[in-house]
């Protein structure tokens, strides 16, 4: 991609340490700086001079109104409700019972809620390890030539994340059924057996369901591996060459650390995608068979707004919300090394 | 050092993947393009598009794509407008707090629909408001406007002093420096800004399911996404409609497609 992609997403990912070391006017964080007079007047005598566009400002909080305002009110606020909420047994409609923590003890306990996280531990197989494996192994077997023409591979491996959902699940579907293309492949090859209704299949739904994070992931990992990969100086891999590296040593000790940051970047889209995956199961599965393709995302909707269990739901969704928090963090932390 | 069988194999794995890429597009376009099954066949002129002009009308998709029209440009002008005022704030003025409301709402990024939805549905419900526009499209302004806010953010600190500086000598407030210097200047942030904004509320799901239950709001593929319910899939009318639900954003991906890889690798958080 953009040689600036680097810096952005490390303005992104660390965002504590792209503070600039700015004097500015002191202004507010002139109490942590040691010598506070200093620089306060530095502050003040630049303002002086050049009334930079740093200074002190009221009317910034004008600016910033609205967006705070929408986002207190549509974010900030939900989310303090849905802890409320948690800890109530509710079902949408009566009065609530206060119910302590039991919400959340359900999430850890009831079988059908745990199975909804452990069939997401199978999601992010599909959606993140096998997309970045396959990325890291194809885009370093072919690092080695450099290739034109990327731009319109670079457009359809991509294509795949800026389709709906819905319209994907509609596809996938269709691909699925018991007529459908992939049992027409599967019986003009010989392997009849292996032909079933794939998402009425106890055991292949969860697999199928995961198979299409596969092909929403697959391109836009490979895209960002061969993009990363691209930056590597070729003396490098002939320095290791001649140091007598083999193929293996040299993926390990050379392309992976360099394409750490795009790593980050690759497991943080797809392991986020698959912990938050809802319209597909909505629209392919509902869930089942049984309770096969359930996700956490799935059974928040169907415990706040099909079974009337709201507390359960709110629980659910918060619990959902720190994992997809920890897990950005730990993430980010593998692309915090590739700077150090 | 490398071999023309080297590079054939390059090539080959590329079209590979992209055949796997575009297999479930063209399976639905071919669909949508053949005959219905159940249909009165019609003849050779007609079945081509003849489907999409029943799913438009008989499917009610003129409905769902207008409901999602309304919804996009809404969510999209006003977190446009509201990211670029905070950002411009956030990027180049000092003000107490700044920093405890900024990574407060950065914070808001990394938030799942799933945890503010619950929560949102029985609130608005008890103010009437569900299965109102309202509903649907300020939750979705929040979300934008989080992402948004770091994005105008990080664009108005780069953007140069000078160029300011002389605005302001020129006796432009700051306001008139924001809009008639800075925002020109920054039209490619914006632009990429604008697209991923465009492309996570045309394909936003999950709050229209909760919020909507009136027919007439039902978005592009929140009426996919029921219309599938009523038929079995494989259907011409079906894919005809998945082929419109999908066609704005491919349509604005194949023009815009930098923005979209750009700003979604840099956008990582969201």
């Amino acid at each position: 991609m953009t040689p600036g992609n680097d810096d952005a997403r490390s303005r992104q990912v660390r965002p504590g340490r792209s503070m600039p070391a700015r004097v500015w006017s002191g202004v507010g964080r002139a109490t942590k700086e040691p010598d506070r007079a200093r620089t306060a007047s530095i502050g003040a005598a630049s303002r002086a001079h050049r009334g930079r566009p740093g200074e002190p400002r009221r009317v910034a909080y004008l600016y910033i109104l609205p967006a705070t305002a929408v986002f207190v009110l549509f974010v900030l606020f939900p989310l303090v409700r849905s802890g409320w909420f948690s800890l109530y047994d509710w079902d949408g409609l009566g009065t609530g019972v206060w119910a302590g923590l039991a919400n959340y003890e359900a999430v850890f306990t009831e079988p059908g809620l745990r199975g909804a996280f452990l069939h997401a531990l199978v999601l992010i197989v599909f959606y993140a390890v096998i997309p970045v494996a396959l990325g890291l192994l194809l885009a370093a077997t072919m690092t080695r030539a450099r290739m034109s023409g990327l731009g319109f591979f670079r457009v359809v491996l991509f294509l795949p994340q800026v389709i709906p959902m819905v319209v994907v699940a509609v596809a996938w579907r269709q691909i699925y059924e018991p007529q459908g293309p992939l049992n027409d492949t599967l019986r003009a090859v010989g392997l009849d057996s292996l032909a079933r209704p794939w998402l009425g299949d106890y055991t292949a739904a969860l697999p199928s369901v995961g198979l299409v994070g596969t092909w929403i992931g697959t391109g836009l990992c490979l895209i960002l591996f061969l993009a990363g990969m691209a930056k590597i100086p070729r003396e490098l891999y002939e320095a290791a060459r001649l140091d007598g590296a083999g193929r293996l040593r040299e993926f390990f000790a050379i392309t992976l650390p360099s394409v750490r940051g795009e790593l980050s970047v690759a497991l943080t889209l797809t392991v986020i995608a698959a912990l938050k995956t809802f319209d597909l199961v909505y629209v392919m599965t509902s869930g089942g068979p049984g309770n096969q393709t359930t996700v956490p995302s799935y059974e928040v909707y169907n415990n706040a707004f099909l079974i009337g269990r709201v507390g359960t739901a709110a629980a659910l969704a918060l619990v959902l919300t720190a994992v997809v928090f920890l897990v950005t963090l730990v993430i980010n932390r593998i692309g915090e090394k590739a700077d150090e | 050092m490398i071999t023309r069988s080297e590079r054939t194999l390059n090539y080959a794995v590329l079209v590979l993947f992209s055949v796997i890429a575009l297999f479930p597009v063209l399976l639905i376009l071919s669909t949508a393009l053949s005959p219905d099954e159940i249909g009165a066949g019609g003849s050779a002129l007609s079945l081509e598009f003849g489907n999409f002009a029943e799913a438009w009308e008989q499917g009610n998709f003129g409905s769902y794509m207008r409901t999602s029209v309304i919804v996009a440009v809404s969510v999209v002008t006003l977190a446009t407008l509201f990211s670029v005022m905070a950002g411009y704030a956030f990027g180049t003025m000092q003000f107490r707090g700044s920093e405890v409301i900024f990574y407060l709402i950065l914070l808001g990024i990394m938030v799942p629909a799933e945890a503010l939805v619950v929560a949102l549905y029985f609130d608005l419900r008890s103010v009437g408001l569900t299965n109102t526009l309202v509903a649907i499209v300020m939750p979705q302004v929040a979300q934008s406007v989080a992402f948004g806010t770091f994005w105008m953010r990080a664009y108005f600190r780069s953007s140069s002093r000078e160029v300011v500086e002389a605005a302001r000598l020129d006796g432009a407030g700051h306001w008139r420096t924001l809009w008639r210097v800075l925002v020109p200047m920054g039209r490619p942030a914006i632009t990429t800004m604008i697209v991923l904004m465009f492309m996570w509320t045309w394909n936003e799901f999950l709050i229209p399911l909760v919020m909507a239950t009136d027919e007439s709001l039902r978005t592009a593929p929140l009426g996919l996404a029921f219309f599938q319910g009523q038929y079995t899939a494989g259907t011409s009318l079906l894919a005809a409609g998945a082929v419109l639900v999908a066609l704005p954003v491919v349509v604005v991906y194949l023009f815009l497609q930098r923005h979209f890889i750009r700003g979604m690798v840099e956008g990582v958080a969201k």
